[in-house]
């Protein structure tokens, strides 16, 4: 097979950070190519300099075996280059349709709605997608809107299909809608590279897999040559994985219980439908649901971002429901949230200013009126270490952390308070399987100590892993409640599906 | 062919920081073909400005009694500008402050030098903190565009004044002139060098100094920061933002207020009509320009300053309208957000029209 792309010994370097130091690979015609990688390594960056987003210091990339520029998107989608980021940028106000017409070049002023919409319709039924066209886009998951982006790029006929951790904002049903579609596009000649954290998916999808570790490519493997332990222990290599040992859950103290709660979005519709859940000190309690289905609601409403339009929540027997003793109570759960990027920092201040933005005023950082700015370091630097945060040079802003390093920055903070309850939607998304493990670790060692833990996750195998007690949410209602050690992935699957009830 | 423009992530640090100097360069030179078709050589109006700003004790005296309205409405302004709060109304401000200073001059009967100057420093500083806190009010509780509401307030103050010089506080032994009766000694700033500098140039400096310590330092400024930066997360993190848009507002509102304190009590002496020529709105510029930061403000409004008195004194020996002096700022706050453009986003030229 000839190679549609060749990247040889390219090197990006940012302000005190080597982002690439050296990567070689090559990606064939009608292959799906994996990059593997830590938080950090470097994936993203190589995908930006082959979307002409940063310009390498040194090396070459080749298209068809002819040496290339690239200096800005326009030039990579012009040669065939396109890329769906880890957080797209779509008009939200604008439908479905105008958001796609906006990518296309060269439409003229005063287009043929109707030529471009069979065009986009055509491609919409050549890959068997549902989407409404005329829907504005913010009606949509986040879900959906990935694939607008990836409908963009396939209008425009892109030969190489460029996908930054696509998965981490799907479902495990959308991720396998993507990857039927990915693999007819393969099929078909075209050439993928894809980025994901999920072992599972890597193993199920990849055709060659390469693995990245500290800017460098350390090796490109066929499908074939490797398998999930090869994998970890190239991209992980002597580090430890950190282990853990998970006690029963005691029932003793009720920590915190929810009556009849109920919450309506923006659109007047119900997130939560007479919700009533009870959770115990030192329990994990794990909550499975399709995305959409209210666990965010439940999430807003405990940490006090939205309001309950009916129902109770008792903390340890008191009623918090509406009282000035939530804002005090509320100070003390912590939120890991589901919209990082937009809600958990703030992006221009420095990975120490993050690191307490939820107790900046406590004793520990504070003289009187005053910031104690030694402390403040000494905190970061304690963190840096703990979670192995890539933070770049000192007064790095957070918004030039890799994902998953920004990912780790927030969850630090949040757990860094010994909090008597933690909320956490989706903690390890995005997170390299070392970092997940460390993640892990630290909840359950926050439950070992007390702190009650409500996980909100897709991830069936983290929630058979981590709970004591797993419940399923569905249209806003908790439809089951399963121990972990007697249920299994499919009747999970039922309860999240709406078909039974238990 | 076609001329496009495209985001670009990364500037080179060179690039931004000496973009406020190309962009005073540039305007500099653009103004020069304004001063040739007034028919004045730029260059010689050029090096007559800075002789006559700095050139001499009173040209120097001159220059420091400009800069320091601007220093005080200009930090008024940054300090909004940092939690992305657009407070335009510093004129407004100015005059509110202004405003209190004399009522408490004209009425108080305070006949104690340092009781009096405190009591009009503070009426100032409630008048001018009011002022912005209205629009403050508005925006935390309804969302009403602050830019607009302070704008618009601008003109309420100045009619206003104009309101209580014209009529009820209107000095009756002014031969009917638009002004107020003068202040006694105990209302007035000292001077200094038989010239009109005063010492509100020392109040606005260690004003510049508890700004600098505020947002760098205290606890405040790190809210207003995480404010700025993210207000979303700001909340998810428990702050108030509401109270915090509120009391930035007002706090704005109240430093740019006591520029109008500083020119009654220092310079003036009475209120009068046009009592600021534009500080307020010069302090956009000049907030802009210095990044925000407080020191810089200092830097910018002595700069600042220079180009006033020069205009002056241009349009003494050349008879050059005070306009050109605008004109020539305009210009300067024109280039810079041309350079702002220019750090976010490249231009290039395609041949061949069609492409892709
Ligand atoms: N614009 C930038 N400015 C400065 N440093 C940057 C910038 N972009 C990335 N970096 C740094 O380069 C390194 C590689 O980042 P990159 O985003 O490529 O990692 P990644 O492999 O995609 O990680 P993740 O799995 O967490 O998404 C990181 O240390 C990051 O801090
Ligand atoms: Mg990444």
């Amino acid at each position: 097979m000839s190679n549609l792309l060749q990247i040889k010994n390219i090197r990006k370097t940012f302000p005190g950070v080597v982002a690439l130091d050296t990567i070689s690979l090559s990606i064939a015609r009608g292959e799906i190519h994996t990059l593997l990688g830590e938080n950090g390594a470097g994936k993203s960056t190589l995908m930006n300099v082959l979307t002409g987003l940063y310009r390498p210091d040194r090396g070459e990339i080749l298209l068809d075996g002819v040496s290339i520029q690239l200096n800005s998107p326009r030039d990579s989608l012009a040669m065939g280059i396109g890329m769906v980021h880890q957080h797209f940028m779509l008009v939200s106000a604008h439908t479905v349709f105008e958001n796609i017409l906006l990518a296309l070049e060269g439409v003229p002023n005063f287009y043929s709605r109707r030529t471009y919409r069979q065009k986009v319709q055509k491609v919409l039924d050549a890959f068997e997608l549902d989407l409404d066209l005329d829907s504005p886009v913010w009606k949509l998951s986040i879900g959906a809107q990935q694939w607008i982006e990836l409908i963009k790029l396939l209008v425009r006929d892109c030969r190489l299909l460029i996908l930054d951790e696509p998965t981490a904002v799907l479902t495990p049903q959308e991720s396998a809608r993507l990857f039927q579609v990915l693999t007819r596009l393969r099929d078909q000649g075209k050439s993928i590279l894809f980025i994901s954290h999920k072992m599972r998916e890597v193993m199920e999808i990849s055709d060659r897999v390469t693995v990245l570790k500290k800017g460098r490519s350390l090796v490109s493997l066929s499908r074939g040559e490797y398998d999930e332990s090869r994998l970890a222990s190239l991209m992980i290599g002597e580090d430890q994985i950190p282990m853990w040992i998970k006690p029963a859950c005691k029932y003793e103290q009720l920590a915190l219980e929810i009556k009849n709660l109920s919450a309506r979005n923006d659109r007047g519709l119900a997130d939560l439908d007479n919700f009533n859940m009870k959770l115990y000190r030192g329990q994990i309690l794990g909550v499975a649901g399709v995305a959409g289905n209210g666990q965010k609601a439940l999430a807003e409403v405990l940490t006090g971002l939205k309001e309950a339009s009916s129902g109770r929540i008792l903390a340890e027997g008191r009623d918090i429901t509406n009282s000035t003793a939530r804002s005090s109570y509320i100070a003390g759960i912590a939120h890991i949230p589901e919209d990082r990027k937009s809600i958990g920092i703030a992006p221009d201040m420095t990975v120490g200013d993050n690191l307490i933005m939820k107790n900046f005023a406590s004793r520990a950082f504070r003289r009187w009126i005053f910031q104690d700015r030694a402390a403040i370091r000494r905190n970061a630097s304690a963190k840096i270490n703990e979670f192995a945060i890539k933070a770049g040079p000192d007064g790095n802003p957070v918004r030039y952390l890799s994902g998953g390093n920004i990912q780790k920055v927030i969850i630090a903070r949040e757990l860094s308070e010994k909090p008597a309850v933690l909320v956490a939607l989706y903690p390890t998304r995005g997170l390299d399987i070392g970092s997940a493990e460390y993640v892990h670790k630290v909840i359950i060692d926050g439950a070992n100590q007390g702190m009650s833990t409500i996980l909100i996750s897709e991830d069936l195998d983290e929630l058979l892993k981590l709970s004591d007690q797993i419940v399923v949410m569905f249209r806003g209602r908790l439809v089951g409640c399963v121990d972990p050690q007697a249920t299994t992935r499919e009747e999970i699957g039922l309860l999240m599906s709406g078909e039974v009830q238990s | 062919m076609k001329l496009i423009s495209e985001k670009r992530e990364l500037t080179s640090r060179l690039f931004r920081i000496s973009a406020p100097l190309i962009s005073i360069l540039v305007a500099l030179f653009v103004a020069g073909f304004l001063l040739m078709a007034a028919g004045v050589n730029p260059l010689l109006a050029y090096l007559e400005i800075f002789r006559e700003s700095l050139g001499s004790v009173y040209g120097l005296s001159e220059t420091l009694v400009k800069t320091t309205p601007l220093i005080f409405a200009s930090l008024g302004v940054s300090l909004a500008f940092r939690m992305q709060i657009w407070n335009i109304g510093a004129e407004g401000q100015i005059y509110m402050g202004a405003c209190g200073a004399t009522a408490v001059a004209l009425f108080s009967g305070i006949e104690n030098h340092s009781l009096m100057i405190t009591a009009m420093f503070l009426a100032a500083f409630l008048f001018g903190g009011l002022w912005g806190g209205v629009a403050g009010v508005l925006r935390a509780r309804w969302q009403v565009n602050e830019v607009i509401v302070t704008l618009l307030m601008n003109y309420i103050a100045i009619l206003g004044v104009d309101y209580l010089i014209y009529g009820p506080w209107k000095d009756p032994k002014g031969f009917n002139f638009p002004l107020t009766a003068q202040f006694s000694e105990a209302a007035r700033l000292s001077e200094y060098f038989d010239t009109r500098f005063h010492s509100g140039f020392f109040l606005a400096l260690f004003c510049a100094l508890l700004m600098y310590l505020f947002m760098e330092r205290t606890v405040w400024g790190y809210e207003i920061k995480v404010i700025g930066s993210n207000p979303k997360a700001a909340r998810y993190a428990g702050m108030r933002t509401g109270l915090a848009i509120f009391a930035v507002l007002f706090l704005s509102g109240a430093v740019a207020g006591i520029a109008g304190f500083s020119e009654v009590a220092g310079l003036q002496h009475r209120l009068q009509h046009g009592l600021s020529p534009g500080y307020g709105y010069t302090a956009i510029i000049i907030a802009w320009l210095a990044k925000r930061s407080a020191f810089g403000v200092v830097i910018v409004s002595f700069l600042m300053g220079v180009l006033l008195v020069g205009g002056d004194s241009l349009q003494l020996s050349w008879q050059l309208p005070i306009a050109f002096v605008y004109a020539f700022q305009g210009l300067i706050l024109f280039f810079l957000l041309a350079s702002d453009f220019f750090i976010h986003n490249r231009l290039r030229l395609i041949r061949g029209g069609q492409h892709a």
